[in-house]
């Protein structure tokens, strides 16, 4: 009975999970690692030259981003944190939504929550950060594979260089690839690696607890293993009075 | 030394029991000289579970409002706020969420327990249809709940699930302004959604399961073998009066319940420290969009264990005879006690008819639970209407093949196999 009863429960978790495993479409592995503090840390950098100045973080403390990345509260000060800001507050862009909507038609989002309110997750970050191309019939002179009429630019141009889509023999009107036809400051192979250190930031900031819930959540199934252990031992020492 | 804490233990029971008369024999009854069938298999620990569930919910629920806000400018907010600044804050927000999913499964798998072993026939009708009250105000206490976390999905779910209402005839759209407090879902609806869902459903949920258990006592339980241990011998090594099939529930069934209780827990701090969102499911994307009235999401969808009845909802192109369908299909379980006709109670004494017909049921619940998550193509609008159907024929027709199909011997007392 139990056996037929553990078959069962596991046929049924499988049946919505697979069901969502669908979703993602062609998003790119981001392959990011959230206990490499290093890449975190570079992240963090990346995010405040290049993506500040229009997204806030508006849940996320810098203070929590000292704490977390275990970067020391006066260096973060000193590069991070712009001198209009307290290490205390909550990261807030310069630019107004007022102002922002004005400029691209659309106010940039708060960024907080965005890898966790994707379907892809990290992956869609990190594809979407990949995929700008050049496209003059938009306002902004860019235009984005994975959100088509983006109203952002490619802020991250100068290390990427500039994408053309190259059509295939199907479609006139969704680039096949993308092609690099002007070199940027980074090799694709350092791009990736920027990117792929902002998106890990972004999946961070998402959910700062995903830092620390795997040491804590392995102690805690230890224990409970240890515990049911002892109250099985218990429960079958009790139990031979009825059998 | 220990005679001194003896009469210390003798001395603080007397005190009581001088006192409170009424104590001692009320843990007797419900506990120490509670005789429960010593043959429980594991579908019998998903009562325990839900009570343990319950604690968990209400322990932290009472943290979670010590920071959450309850306003439309705040709600979202105060969520993330919980999740990033307030010391252990994740946890029991998670504890929170997790908790809310595994409440539908062990409620759901407790019900099932209910209609293979026949929990629900005489004497025991009582305490099927107070657990049946006990499935809706949970249901009622679930969405008010959803709701709170002031996402996208919060809003437009509470915006789709009241405007059902909108379906009554005459006074529908009167009836809808009524439950929001305002023209649309606003910050009036979250105010009162959040009075519901911290104070109303939790003070109605209690009475009820402790009516359940009180109702469960009187006449007491079943066994995966649908024999009434009451009517057979008496006397067993704890007492002559006692049914000789049965043990004390404290402290066999304690301990055993202490062993599946620790394990449910091991599973369920897997999901919360490792999967918390189990892949969208319980905690879905879409939710982590703050609420928006001008933009609605391309696909909305309630969480999981809303879905089967969702499925059916959508699955009927009339919107009134929809929601009747899909309140129907809860109502549906109330009449349970009287469709079986079945001269057995359990699984393991009736046919081949009745097992494969629960087999295709459990499939078609299943199915439904999974179209329902689906954005509903064509050929998945009439998969959802066959498995309704069938849904509903299963009730509908059961005094008719739980009367006609064939049924083995019940032994008089508990084999000793198990």
């Amino acid at each position: 009975m139990t056996k037929r009863f553990a078959t069962l429960l596991f046929a049924l978790s499988l049946v919505p999970v697979t069901a969502f495993a669908a979703g993602g479409g062609a998003l790119q592995s981001s392959q990011t690692n959230l206990s490499d503090r290093a890449s975190l840390q570079r992240g963090a950098g990346l995010f405040m030259s290049y993506c500040a100045g229009c997204h806030s973080l508006g849940f996320q403390r810098y203070s929590r981003v000292a704490e977390d990345l275990d970067i020391d509260p006066a260096l973060m000060e000193q590069h991070l944190v712009p001198a209009s800001a307290k290490i205390g507050e909550t990261i807030v862009s310069a630019m107004s939504p007022a102002d922002g909507e004005t400029w691209f038609g659309k106010a940039p989002p708060d960024l907080s929550v965005v890898a966790r309110a994707k379907l892809g997750g990290a992956d869609w970050t990190y594809t979407f950060l990949k995929s700008f191309y050049a496209d003059e019939s938009r306002p902004s002179g860019w235009n984005n594979t994975v959100l088509a009429g983006a109203s952002m630019p490619n802020v991250l141009w100068e290390l990427q260089g500039v994408q053309r889509p190259v059509y295939g023999e199907h479609s006139a009107d969704v680039p096949e690839r993308l092609e690099l036809v002007q070199p940027g400051a980074m090799s694709p192979a350092e791009f990736d690696r920027a990117v792929r250190d902002i998106t890990a930031f972004l999946q961070y900031v998402g959910e700062p607890a995903a830092l620390k819930r795997y040491t804590i959540g392995l102690w805690v199934i230890l224990f409970l293993a240890v515990f049911t252990l002892l109250t099985w031992l218990l429960k079958q020492e009790y139990w031979r009075d009825v059998h | 030394m220990s005679s001194v804490i003896d009469r210390a233990i003798t001395g603080a029971q007397t005190w009581v029991n001088e006192r409170a008369p009424g104590l001692m024999p009320f843990y007797r009854k419900h506990m120490s000289e509670y005789y429960a069938p010593k043959n429980f298999n594991i579908w019998y620990i998903f009562g325990i579970l839900a009570s343990v569930v319950l604690v968990n919910q209400i322990v932290t629920g009472i943290f979670l409002t010590m920071h959450y806000k309850p306003s439309a400018a705040e709600a979202f907010a105060s969520v993330e706020y919980i999740m990033r600044d307030v010391t252990g804050g994740w946890i029991i927000r998670y504890m929170h969420s997790t908790g809310a999913s595994l409440f539908f499964i062990v409620v759901y798998l407790h019900m099932f327990r209910g209609l293979i072993y026949g929990s629900y026939r005489k004497p025991r009708e009582l305490v099927w249809v107070l657990g049946m009250m006990i499935f809706l105000a949970l249901m009622a206490e679930a969405f008010f709940g959803y709701v709170l976390p002031w996402g996208q999905m919060s809003y437009w779910g509470a915006q789709v699930i009241i405007n059902l209402f909108g379906a009554v005839p005459w006074v529908g759209e009167a009836l809808t302004e009524f439950i929001r407090g305002d023209y649309l879902v606003s910050d009036a609806t979250l105010n009162r959604f959040f009075a519901l869902h911290v104070i109303a459903l939790p003070l109605v949920i209690l009475l009820l399961v402790t009516l359940h258990l009180f109702a469960l006592h009187e006449v007491g339980s079943n066994n995966p073998e649908g024999i009434e241990i009451k009517k057979g011998p008496k006397g067993n090594r704890w007492s002559e009066k006692a049914p000789a099939d049965g043990v004390p529930f404290h402290p066999y069934y304690t301990v055993k319940d202490l062993f599946f209780v620790s394990f449910f827990l091991m599973i369920a701090a897997f999901i919360l420290f490792f999967e918390p969102t189990l892949g969208g499911l319980f905690l879905e994307h879409d939710n982590f969009v703050e609420a928006n009235p001008l933009v609605t999401p391309e696909h909305i969808k309630p969480v999981w264990y809303f879905t089967p009845y969702y499925a059916m909802l959508r699955a009927i192109p009339d919107k009134l005879f929809g929601v009747i369908v899909m309140g129907g299909a809860v109502l549906i379980l109330f009449l349970l006690p009287w469709l079986d006709r079945s001269p057995v109670k359990s699984i393991r004494y009736r046919g081949p008819l009745t097992k494969a017909l629960i087999a295709i049921f459990v499939v078609a619940f299943v199915a439904l639970g999974w179209l329902g998550l689906q954005s509903g193509s064509t050929a998945q609008t009439w998969a959802a209407r066959i498995f309704t159907m069938y849904y509903f024929a299963f009730f509908i027709t059961m005094p008719i093949w739980s009367s006609i199909d064939s049924v083995k011997p019940v032994p008089d007392r508990v084999p000793a196999h198990d």
